[in-house]
């Protein structure tokens, strides 16, 4: 019975926050700044796993592929299919949901508690709006992107592991990411990441608003939001698999 | 004028309000007393309509705030200014950006306007120098002021003050309360400050209301609750001794 309640509080809450905004250009304004807390400011994070990730790809595709028969080509081409189907966008949000969901979560908590929230409600402002609405908004604009940056950098990292590593060819390499190519895979990942953008900053957010007590219950909520937006996006990653690729 | 009527708020077996009935007059400062727990903090969020009433009515100038719909709501909300105990200034703002946040929210005023107004009500509070600080660089008493500019800035015509004096300096608190008192006097505003500081009664309140378990127990002025037999009132007004000191001086 907990999880309707919680269910149906949240679809309440995420109602709540896309009914008409007070002033259209202050909502602009805010998702702009989201913009950049949620996307620009998990740059470096991003560039720094998928350069690793897209290497250590590379040179296991390479240890199992170890075989006279298959071409090398085969490598790059595995590591690009592990890279664009599901790392870049599934292992990427796991990331994110520890960064971005944790910072949603206790900055919007730590407002609840302080009864930031509260102000804004007595000024007639709708804080779910408010707080809630640019940030959704601006996960699912610029998680796409940030996908994509994140393929390239990948292959960047399986080149450099594979190539200088010489494990193959940088004309194998070139080859295999080539061979066979689906733009289809990347507008799979795409839809993935939009719903994944969509969950990273809802669950924080209902987590956040609904917080209550002090310091220690902020922690938890902030703990609370990680865990669940990590297994909505499993859930998500799963259901979107199977109505898409089957 | 706020009527308050009837109101009762539980939460879940625990009675915290009980059939609660008053009225708060306009240009009038009127204080909210009662021990902690007593039900004080949820009777100025019931009236405010952070929490929604079991049973009764809050009327603010012959309108049924709590038969409202939301968006009915959200315009009565615009003629309230809020207080809040820890002043709830937005963390992620200047001083400046906080006063100017209803006017950005709530009026087509120009960028030169908002100033000039966000200036004016600094200034009120005497905090004109500090536009450029976020909440982290001020002190208690300075975020206090700074919230009740915020209030003020979009004109209220209720106030609404959440312990005003909490952790501050018997100095502060004297500030804090007679820009309360003095706000009230110059704009004739519905003001409703609720505290348990003795202090604050004695100086600023037009009216006292009582609360006790949850029940309105007694409503009076300041000279008439030095005088009344009532044993809760007693034991709550005259445990600070300046006050019995007061009242033998009378006697």
């Amino acid at each position: 019975m907990r999880f309707f309640f919680h269910l149906g509080r949240y679809f309440i809450l995420i109602y709540k926050s896309f009914s008409k905004p007070e002033k259209v250009k202050i909502y602009f304004r805010q998702i702009i700044n989201e913009i950049d807390f949620i996307g620009i400011e998990s740059l470096g994070i991003i560039a720094i796993i998928s350069v690793f990730m897209g290497a250590v790809v590379v040179i296991h595709t390479a240890f199992s592929l170890e075989s006279p028969w298959l071409p090398l080509y085969y490598i790059s081409y595995a590591a690009r299919k592990s890279v664009i189907l599901e790392f870049s966008s599934t292992v990427i949000s796991l990331i994110l949901a520890g960064k971005v969901g944790s910072r949603i979560a206790s900055e919007i908590g730590t407002m609840r508690v302080t009864e930031q929230i509260d102000a804004m409600e007595i000024m007639g402002v709708n804080s779910a709006a408010y707080l809630i609405f640019p940030k959704i908004v601006a996960a699912v604009f610029i998680f796409p992107f940030l996908m994509i940056l994140s393929m390239f950098i990948a292959i960047f990292g399986g080149y450099a592991a594979g190539v200088y590593g010489e494990l193959l060819t940088a004309t194998d390499f070139f080859a295999g990411l080539r061979l066979d190519f689906d733009t289809f895979e990347v507008t799979y990942s795409t839809i993935k990441m939009a719903f994944y953008g969509f969950v990273i900053t809802s669950i924080p957010a209902y987590h956040g608003y609904y917080a209550y007590g002090g310091a220690l219950d902020v922690g938890r909520a902030s703990t609370r939001a990680v865990v669940y937006t990590s297994i909505a996006i499993l859930i998500i990653n799963y259901v979107v698999t199977q109505i898409l690729l089957t | 004028m706020i009527e308050v009527r009837n109101i009762s708020k539980s939460f879940a077996d625990n009675k915290v309000l009980n059939n609660v009935s008053t009225t708060f007059e306009q240009g009038q400062t009127s204080l909210i007393i009662g021990r902690s727990g007593s039900g004080k903090t949820v009777l100025i969020k019931c009236i405010v309509g952070l929490h929604n009433v079991d049973e009764g009515e809050v009327i603010f100038d012959n309108r049924v705030f709590t038969d409202m719909a939301f968006r009915e709501k959200k315009e009565i909300r615009k003629e309230i200014g809020m207080l809040f105990q820890g002043g709830a200034l937005f963390d992620s703002m200047t001083t400046e950006e906080n006063v100017v946040f209803p006017l950005n929210m709530f009026t087509d005023m120009s960028y030169e306007e908002k100033l000039e107004r966000v200036n004016f009500c600094l200034k009120r509070v005497n905090m004109e120098n500090a536009n450029d600080l976020y909440p982290s660089e001020l002190s208690g008493g300075m975020k206090k002021r700074v919230a009740i500019a915020r209030a003020i800035a979009l004109n209220p015509k209720y106030l609404f003050c959440d312990e005003p004096n909490s952790g501050l300096d018997p100095m502060t608190a004297i500030v804090i309360d007679n820009l309360i008192k003095e706000i009230t006097d110059e704009y004739n505003i519905t003001t409703i400050v609720n505290t348990h500081d003795m202090n604050s009664v004695m100086r600023i309140s037009d009216k006292i209301i009582f609360i006790h378990e949850g029940n309105k127990w007694w409503e009076g002025t300041k000279d008439e609750i030095l005088h009344t037999d009532n044993k809760e009132i007693n034991d709550f007004v005259f445990s600070l001794e300046f006050i019995r000191k007061l009242k033998k001086e009378q006697e």
